[in-house]
């Protein structure tokens, strides 16, 4: 105890305070929780005879009893686990209602029987599988490349901070902000909706790991200019830059013009005799 | 009606701008920003107010409030004078560049926003001490001033034509047609020049706009990771991968035409139409591979946008610019928005070690059209 005592003026004893304190944090919060990806869901657990229930209570008037498909929805045989596990975690499945687009919304299944039902379907048809932490750790990602892969293959449709954008007909690309590395591998690797499939032939898992280092990166980045203004890029920057700016210059332009007030002072009648 | 205006009347003011016009004589004084008091002033407005009948009044209109204007502008040049000195601060004290120890990009960011905030502000306070010395501190008065005619006086121009005339015949320029000619001669060159000049701002396009640099056997690398691929790494249908001719990584002007979109499409679902310009047929050859890959430019055809915007579940590429939008199934025909021509199709094909390749370069000019483009 003395020796904590004796260091506690270092400049790292503050940074090791606030670590420490979030990491008590984080552990407190996660036992005390429950949800996300706690120690008790595990996919070596998968209860597969669990998910098909789950799936036939949940799923099954939409994507069939066998999950071969509807009129309302495609089959899900040979989907894979993860396409099962980035649908539901984000929300997205159950679908609130038909549209253009299932947005993000809170799941109400817990991660156990999201991984139950992900076996029930990786059973049927095999598909891409859940990928694990070592998979979507970013220790020692390339930043860089990251960055020069998602501005070629994945910025046009979710911007460069990946703010997300619009697509045809009531689609959008969403913003990237909420996903979880996970979620974020999965997408790529399924082409969840509309989203194109880059699978681990077109961008190999390292490559992976390098975007979603990047897309982790980019949400702590500063903002150059002050403000965010939704990181969407030129629109709402030309907007803000068109409407505030020029508006206040307007503003300046009408004080400066403006008549004043005060009487006018009549000149000298000889002036008035010049202007004849 | 002088008597208004007569400055020795009963000024309130006269403890705030006293006139010493009694003790001193004028010419002696010289203010900070006012022109040097000359004895033999043109402008007697300047000059000798008192004596004038045309002088300006110099007293503001609302006596009261000008008291309090007074300080409200002082106010601003101390705002200003302070903001000036954290500008000069800011730019002498906060470093940014490599050498700067701490991260670069939030270092240029402190920097521009201490700048930007503090020069704004100087300008700004400068300004606007200055309307309200002008709106609260001066007379209004309204003053004419008549526009003159621009044409000069009958005799100024005929004195010109006069000394024209004049000067003509000294040089005898009309008398001695040797020295005009070869003059006029002289001059031909530098008045030509532009022309090379203009010319060598740039060699002509000539038919670089019709080709890139994919050939046939150039294999088609990823952009980012640099490598080849084969049909297999295509993987499942919806896949999409934005690749570009080997060895061309660094060469920014082959790439910005040379940049291809591979798409992977189920079974089936791949109409590659045929369409015959009279004998000629412009695509839908054997340039696909397996009838499931097929690999489109990246340029819109409407203003040279990279479009990859696929939907996988539309098959629809759109333009990010203007909302062009193509049909990735159907030759990436023109579904909607401005483009007016389908993207042109890369032959694609794969090598002897099964690798995509491009089969030729594309059959006609990628990107936007052009004058000559025909």
């Amino acid at each position: 105890m003395s020796s904590i005592i004796a260091r506690r003026r270092r400049p790292a004893a503050g940074y090791a305070a606030v670590a420490g304190g979030l990491v008590v944090a984080g552990v407190l919060y996660g036992t005390l929780s429950g949800g996300g990806a706690s120690a008790a869901s595990n996919q070596s657990n998968t209860d597969i005879a669990q998910g098909k229930s789950l799936f036939n209570a949940s799923c099954s008037s939409c994507h069939g009893l066998g999950a071969q498909g509807t009129a309302q929805a495609p089959s899900l045989i040979g989907a894979g686990a993860a396409a099962v596990d980035f649908q539901m975690s984000t929300g997205r499945m159950p679908a609130k209602e038909s549209g253009a687009e299932n947005d993000r919304k809170p799941t109400d299944f817990t991660q156990q029987q999201i991984y139950d039902i992900s076996g029930y379907i990786q059973s049927l048809g095999g598909g891409p599988t859940i990928p694990d932490s070592s998979q979507v750790s970013t220790n020692g990602a390339n930043t860089a490349l990251g960055y020069e892969l998602f501005s070629t293959n994945c910025s046009q449709c979710h911007g460069f901070a990946g703010a997300g954008g619009a697509l045809t007909y009531g689609k959008n690309a969403p913003s990237l902000n909420a996903a979880t590395p996970t979620q974020i591998y999965e997408a790529m690797l399924t082409g969840p909706e509309a989203m194109p499939v880059f699978g681990d032939g077109t961008v190999t898992p390292a490559e992976k790991k390098d975007i979603i280092a990047y897309v982790i990166d980019t949400r702590n980045e500063a903002n150059p200019g002050g403000f965010s203004l939704g990181r969407t890029g030129t629109i709402t920057e030309g907007a803000v830059a068109w409407l505030g700016g020029l508006g206040f210059l307007v503003v300046i332009a009408m004080w400066l013009t403006a008549k004043r007030r005060d009487p006018v002072i009549g000149m000298p009648d000889s002036d008035h005799g010049d202007a004849q | 009606m002088s008597e208004t205006h007569d400055p020795s009347a009963g000024n309130p003011l006269e403890g705030l701008a006293p006139h010493h016009e009694a003790e001193e004589p004028p010419a002696r004084r010289r203010v900070i920003g006012t022109p040097s008091p000359t004895p033999a002033a043109v402008d007697n407005r300047v000059a000798a107010p008192e004596e004038s009948p045309d002088y300006l009044p110099t007293d503001p209109s609302d006596i009261v409030s000008a008291k309090n204007a007074e300080r409200v502008a002082a106010l601003c040049f101390l705002v200003a004078f302070a903001a000036g000195v954290c500008f000069l601060i800011a730019y002498i004290g906060l470093e940014v560049g490599p050498y700067n120890s701490g991260n670069s990009v939030i270092a240029a960011l402190r920097s521009n926003y201490a700048l930007g905030s503090s020069l704004g502000l100087a300008l700004l306070a400068l300004g606007t001490g200055s309307m309200i010395w002008v709106r609260h501190l001066t007379p209004n008065i309204e003053i004419e001033e008549h526009r003159h005619v621009l044409k000069s006086e009958p005799e100024d121009r005929a004195a010109f034509k006069k000394d024209f005339s004049t000067g003509a015949a000294i040089t005898g320029i009309t008398k001695r047609p040797l020295l005009r000619r070869t003059m006029l001669l002289a001059t031909a060159p530098l008045a030509l020049a532009p022309l090379w000049l203009l010319r060598d701002l740039g060699p002509l396009p000539g038919t670089s706009l019709r080709h890139t640099v994919w050939k046939a056997g150039t294999r088609a690398v990823t952009l980012g990771g640099l490598r080849p691929l084969t049909p297999a790494d295509m993987g499942t249908a919806g896949s999409m991968i934005t690749v570009i001719p080997e060895g061309y990584q660094d060469d920014d002007d082959a790439l910005a035409k040379a940049g291809v979109i591979i798409i992977k499409f189920a079974p089936g679902e791949l109409h590659v139409p045929t369409i015959f310009d009279g004998k000629t047929q412009l695509y839908g050859m054997n340039w696909t591979v397996d009838s499931t890959i097929v690999a489109y430019s990246k340029i819109c055809t409407h203003v040279g946008c990279p479009v990859a915007l696929y939907e996988q579940t539309t098959h629809h590429i759109l333009c990010p610019c203007h909302q062009s939008t193509f049909d990735a199934s159907n030759g990436a025909n023109v579904v909607f928005g401005p483009a007016a021509r389908a993207l042109p199709q890369l032959p694609l094909g794969t090598n002897a070690e099964g690798y995509l390749v491009a089969l030729s370069d594309f059959t006609q000019p990628v990107g936007p059209s052009f004058w000559e483009r025909g």
